[in-house]
């Protein structure tokens, strides 16, 4: 029998903003499901974050971001990672963003974008059946 | 009434030994057939923190309170039943709506329609740039310009926030910590434009570095030159701004970031204690500073723990205020506080529920004595909050105020058996945490070591847990949900705005002195490596126009920059 290797996540925090509660959570609860998680701790520039999903080889980026900067910072790492070729690793993101951003951001790649109240479990699952690499 | 002073209970040990029978009695009779009949909701009820509830509390519960010394009156120590003698029979307390966001000239305005709308204090909210000290050129600025708050790079935008406001006339919140000191220099400097003397100025600067290490993380330089930092605020106001709070000891974002009303209410003494001690080793006697500290926490769903930890906190720091630091003035020993009712149980889904949630908050705070009140507006899980979500927000202090009858007396919980023994248990707990705090060494150490942040993190976690198991009960998300009403109309920040503060930063930049800049900020420098007082010298800085980036870089070379601990 093939022994599946552990998903591995990064989770990241682009931009200014600080509010940290919610990726540690996410973090956490994918920890708690048997995933291998690394999280950058906040104020991350999109160069960064692309960077270290490429080293740390991960199959999914959770991308936490409360700040209203998302229609700038969003795009700029979905470009950053079509040129580093990242394209098989899975991207959702996470915080407040309203609706009417959501169609756009799935356009440039965004698999997902989990609001608040989201429970950790839909999250997980998601991760679970939507990866794009095999394990 | 439940307990007399001086020390003897109403109850005396033989009526306390009766009750006592009397309810053990009831326990295995009329109970005991009752449960068998029908067991109760659940095995065991919590507060939101997880403190035990019992079914019922009795004077048995409360014995060994002594009026005089653990409640005491209004006005005197230690304060458990409000700091002062009349309290809201006197004056209401300050209806304060925190707000700002796009360009300095959109919040001047929203401010002014606060203002008519019968608000009675201002409190500005900076956005992301200005708060981790980034100019909005800056490239870290990039997409955050006006976005959370309003941006403010130099004293021009200051000017422009304040334009038609006379200064003397309201009193001033920012909420402001690694750049307070830039930022109280620029509201200095507008008001001496306006032809105002400095010392009628009244307000706050948030001014609190410690909690942004283990909470709200908005750092700039390491944990020890901002609390440097923090004090030569401290120091400044007590001898020019005797009318400024240079500091607003704060347990909210503590609380926002996941700790439960324990922790929030111990972390916050413990960044408090060690403010005290560090202004006093600057050379500061007790009572020059103290009376001017304050206070600034949450008002989370659970009204009677709340309501607890109000009490509890104001009976905290009397003590430790009078025992520890020899104060003597009692104002030194008062705590007053703000209160914000909680963002992070505002739901996304049903968000007109979110008004009724803000309503309980708000009468948390005002049953726990506070004085001065910001209540969020519901659409705030979902964006900024629209002009009409703000109206209602106010309107529910001036609710509470008017027609609650919460304002009419005292202290009203108190001598409810119930809330003087969790206001005990709440004391208690935050009591054992201060001691471990300082155990390890005080707060520095207590932040290396990562032990609040992970304290914090844990929290978080069990909370968000009991949300998923329904071990807690939060209406429309994780019960009743699912009958959504339609959308609601959300503020959209004109994404312009970014434009335009680069315009006229890049004016600014251009018609400045440039050689008055580079001077004031020279001399800046060398005031920071010889360790003096930095507040004179910015004050010179920012009205040479310096931006706020010019400002914090020039420190960053001189402080180095912070580097988070990284943990989940």
């Amino acid at each position: 029998m093939r022994v599946e290797r552990k998903i591995r996540a990064l989770v990241a925090k682009p931009g200014l903003n600080s509010h940290d509660r919610g990726a540690k959570v996410v973090a956490r609860a994918l920890r708690d499901a048997g995933m291998e998680v690394i999280y950058t701790g906040l104020r991350q520039t999109s160069e960064q974050i692309v960077e270290t999903a490429m080293q740390e080889d991960v199959d999914v980026l959770c991308l936490s971001i409360l700040s209203g900067a998302h229609m700038t910072l969003l795009p700029r790492i979905m470009n950053l990672m079509k040129e580093k070729d990242l394209n098989d690793v899975l991207v959702i993101a996470g915080g407040i963003v309203p609706e009417e951003d959501i169609p756009m951001l799935k356009q440039i790649g965004i698999a997902e974008v989990f609001g608040p109240g989201t429970p950790t479990d839909v999250t997980v699952n998601y991760v679970r059946n939507n990866l794009k690499r095999k394990l | 009434m439940l307990v007399v002073s001086g020390g003897s209970n109403v109850q005396g040990p033989e009526e306390l030994r009766e009750i006592k029978e009397k309810s053990g009695r009831r326990e295995e009779t009329t109970l005991k057939s009752r449960l068998d009949a029908r067991p109760e909701r659940k095995p065991e009820f919590t507060t939101t923190s997880g403190f035990q509830v019992n079914r019922l509390y009795t004077p048995t519960d409360v014995s060994d309170l002594d009026y005089s010394e653990d409640l005491g009156y209004p006005g005197q120590f230690p304060y458990t039943r409000g700091i002062h003698p009349t309290m809201y029979r006197g004056r209401l307390w300050t209806m304060r709506e925190f707000s700002g966001f796009g360009t300095a000239e959109e919040t001047n305005r929203r401010f002014k329609y606060l203002l008519a709308e019968g608000e009675t204090g201002l409190s500005v909210a900076f956005d992301y740039p200005t708060i981790t000290g980034y100019d909005s050129d800056h490239h870290f600025a990039q997409g955050e310009v006006g976005r959370c708050g309003v941006a403010v790079s130099s004293l021009a935008d200051m000017e422009t926030l304040f334009g038609g406001i006379p200064l003397d006339k309201v009193s001033t919140s920012m909420t402001i910590n690694g750049p307070a000191a830039m930022l109280l220099a620029m509201y200095i400097a507008v008001a001496q434009k306006q032809g105002m003397a400095p010392e009628l100025l009244s307000g706050t600067t948030q001014n609190d570095m410690l909690k942004e290490f283990f909470a709200q993380k908005l750092c700039i330089f390491p944990p020890k030159p901002s609390v440097k930092l923090v004090v030569d605020i401290i120091e400044y106001c007590a001898k020019k701004l005797p009318k400024w709070n240079p500091i607003s000891i704060s347990g909210y974002h503590i609380r926002e970031a996941g700790a439960n009303a324990v922790q929030e209410l111990a972390f916050t003494l413990a960044d408090g204690l060690a403010y005290v001690q560090a202004t006093v080793d600057r050379g500061l006697d007790v009572d020059e500073f103290a009376p001017r500290l304050s206070f600034f926490f949450a008002a989370h769903n659970d009204l009677f723990e709340e309501v607890a930890k109000f009490r509890a906190a104001r009976k905290i720091w009397a003590q430790f205020m009078r025992e520890r630091f020899k104060a003597r003035n009692s104002r030194s020993m008062w705590m007053r506080m703000h209160v914000q009712t909680s963002g992070c149980t505002l739901t996304a889904q049903q968000p007109a529920n979110n008004i009724i949630r803000v309503a309980i908050q708000a009468l948390a705070a005002v049953l726990g004595g506070t004085q001065s009140l910001h209540t969020n507006s519901f659409d705030e899980a979902l964006a900024l909050p629209s002009e009409e979500a703000v109206r209602i927000a106010l309107r529910t202090q001036q609710i509470i105020a008017h027609e609650s009858g919460a304002s009419n007396t005292i202290d009203p919980l108190g001598g409810s058996f119930y809330l003087e023994s969790l206001t005990r248990q709440m004391e208690e707990e935050a009591l054992k945490y201060i001691d471990r705090i300082e155990a390890m060494g005080g707060i520095f150490q207590a932040i290396e070591k990562g032990f609040l942040q992970k304290e914090i993190a844990n929290s978080a976690y069990k909370y968000q847990l009991e949300i998923e198991k329904k071990e807690s009960i939060i209406v429309g998300l994780n019960e009743y949900a699912g009958d959504e009403t339609g959308k609601i109309p959300l503020l959209r920040v004109d994404p312009h705005v970014e434009d335009v503060q680069l315009r006229s930063l890049r004016r600014l930049r251009e018609r400045r002195n440039r050689d008055l800049v580079t001077r004031t900020l020279d001399k800046l420098r060398q005031a920071a490596d010889k360790d003096h007082n930095l507040m004179p010298h910015i004050l010179k800085c920012v009205k040479a126009y310096s931006t706020l980036g010019e400002i914090c870089g020039v420190l960053q070379e001189v402080y180095g920059q912070y580097q988070e601990l990284v943990m989940f």
